[in-house]
């Protein structure tokens, strides 16, 4: 469904991205893991569209999207739950859900599409009232994936969602992921929790200076030892 | 208490609603595009030229040259944030105040231009009310009330509608804005076509009361700016609150000495206060 080939990609005159290709097949979840500075959450704000690429492509189901700003992309069926989460801290837990079905084919399901994160997330309708900045840190990582499937996608970005968490709610996280993938999303997850991100992919790369280094499916990268070493601790 | 001081903190207050609409407009710009709009109270000049002209010149009823000032103030400020800060949105802020404390020149110089500094009355006299032996302007009351109804509209809009969420969505976090689907550039010419409005507004509401000549901006351009930052820069509510505190120093300052010393009140107070909480008596 997603493709990307050989791109690159940075800020000014510091390139991150130095020739990424990627394939992320409908229905199916695919893990990006690597260390910090590797590239993974510039890797997701390519996609999304807020930052430009150099050189090389991106295509959604054949069509290129790169070049096109980040409102239209999300019209194109990509919604990205950005790392730290970045709710919008004085709106309220619905307000934030409300923006999120912002684009006017999502506008048009927004009753069905608030019955559905309701029904996933139940904890965001009880504090639907309550301003998004004073939710704990899980319920702001519900909200933010709320607010990105509000927007009716086919395939969602999770850039870190086990970030900043404490370990039981990480947890939590990686079940609704999992519960979320059962619905036929497509996901592409950037983390940094490789042991607990393998047990919820299909496909996982490791990105390392901006380049893929390793590519295989969960099990494979589970068994292969410079992982195991170096991203595992076993 | 004295009749005469219960006439002033009852104009104080009547003042403070029109004073509470424009800072309302450049909070708002400001918390939604982070720039100040120094020339805005030249906008409302603007705005009471265009009624003005409509009504005594071309016999245009008084509430259709009103809704033509407001509409071509929205208009207005479309146009200054496609071609005054569009191009300057990513420099640096001393690069777009220089931009638009330049367009306050240009405008109150090409206004002296085009209809010399003449002041300009549209002739039009509103009854004065009289309660309880309390004498009010009835121009006042008609501003107030439309102040506050301009206020309520707008806390609506912001509230209730996408684009309103949408435009506090900027406010809040701008660059991730583009994730949720939200075309800030839009956002950007929504935010200036109804901070126009609001100085077309104004503009109706002050055009009753005081005659138009280029520089009638200068009356209220720097006191909206001491409300505003008072109030806390982008802090509607605060600026809300912060138009009427100003109004009463003016109006009450006003009854015990004169106008003039008022404003020197006002603004000593502002500086004391600003030294006390720098960022805002509202500060979050």
């Amino acid at each position: 469904m997603l493709s990307l080939s050989a791109v690159c990609a940075g800020y000014g005159s510091f390139q991150v991205l130095f020739g990424v290709s990627l394939d992320v097949p409908r229905g199916q979840a695919v893990g990006v893991i690597g260390p910090n500075g590797a590239g993974k959450t510039t890797l997701m704000r390519v996609i999304s569209g807020l930052v430009p690429i150099r050189s090389g492509t991106v295509t959604l189901d054949g069509e290129p999207i790169d070049g096109l700003p980040a409102h239209r992309i999300v019209e194109q069926g990509i919604a990205h739950v950005p790392e730290h989460r970045r709710l919008f801290p004085r709106l309220s837990v619905e307000e934030n859900l409300r923006i999120g079905a912002f684009i006017p084919r999502a506008r048009r399901g927004f009753a069905r599409q608030l019955d559905r994160v309701y029904g996933l997330f139940p904890r965001l309708k009880e504090r639907r009232q309550q301003p998004a900045g004073t939710l704990s840190g899980g319920e702001q990582q519900m909200c933010a994936i709320g607010r990105a499937l509000m927007s009716d996608p086919k395939l969602l970005l999770l850039d870190e969602p086990s970030a900043g968490l404490a370990p039981l709610v990480v947890s939590q996280v990686f079940e609704l992921i999992r519960r979320i993938r059962g619905e036929g999303l497509t996901v592409l997850i950037v983390e940094q929790n490789v042991q607990q991100v393998l047990e919820v992919v299909d496909r996982a790369y490791l990105l390392e200076v901006g380049a893929v280094r390793l590519a295989g499916t969960a099990d494979e990268l589970k068994g292969n030892p410079f992982i195991r070493r170096s991203y595992m601790g076993l | 208490m004295d009749i005469f001081l219960v006439e002033a903190i009852i104009n104080g207050i009547l003042l403070g609603g029109v004073l509470a609409l424009l800072a309302l407009g450049l909070n708002l710009i400001f918390g939604v595009i982070d720039v100040v709009w120094i020339a805005y109270a030249d906008i409302v000049m603007c705005g009471m030229y265009v009624i003005y002209f409509l009504y005594t010149q071309y016999d245009v009823p008084l509430l259709l040259a009103c809704l033509a000032g407001i509409a071509g103030m929205a208009v207005f400020g479309v146009a200054v944030h496609l071609l005054i800060i569009a191009p300057v949105l990513n420099s640096a802020p001393i690069n777009q105040l220089l931009s638009t404390g330049g367009l306050l020149f240009f405008l109150q110089s090409f206004a002296t231009l085009l209809f010399g500094t003449d002041f300009r009355n549209i002739g039009v006299r509103l009854p004065v009310v009289e309660i309880a032996s309390i004498y009010i302007s009835f121009a006042r009351l008609i501003a107030f009330a439309f102040g506050l109804i301009g206020a309520v509209a707008l806390y609506l809009f912001l509230k209730r509608t996408y684009i309103g969420t949408a435009i506090r969505a900027v406010a809040q976090d701008r660059d991730i804005v583009g994730l949720v689907g939200i075309d800030q550039r839009r956002i950007y010419l929504a935010t200036s076509a109804i901070g126009g409005a609001l100085a077309g507004l104004a503009a109706c509401l002050l055009v009753l009361q005081y005659d138009v000549h280029p520089f009638i901006g200068n009356t209220f351009g720097p006191v909206i700016f001491m409300i505003c930052v008072l109030g806390g820069l982008g802090n509607m509510i605060g600026g809300f609150v912060a138009s009427f505190i100003i109004s009463q120093i003016i109006a009450i300052g006003g009854y015990y000495s004169s106008t003039e010393l008022s404003y020197v009140l006002a603004f000593t107070l502002f500086i004391i206060l600003m030294f006390v909480r720098p960022r805002g008596l509202f500060a979050r």
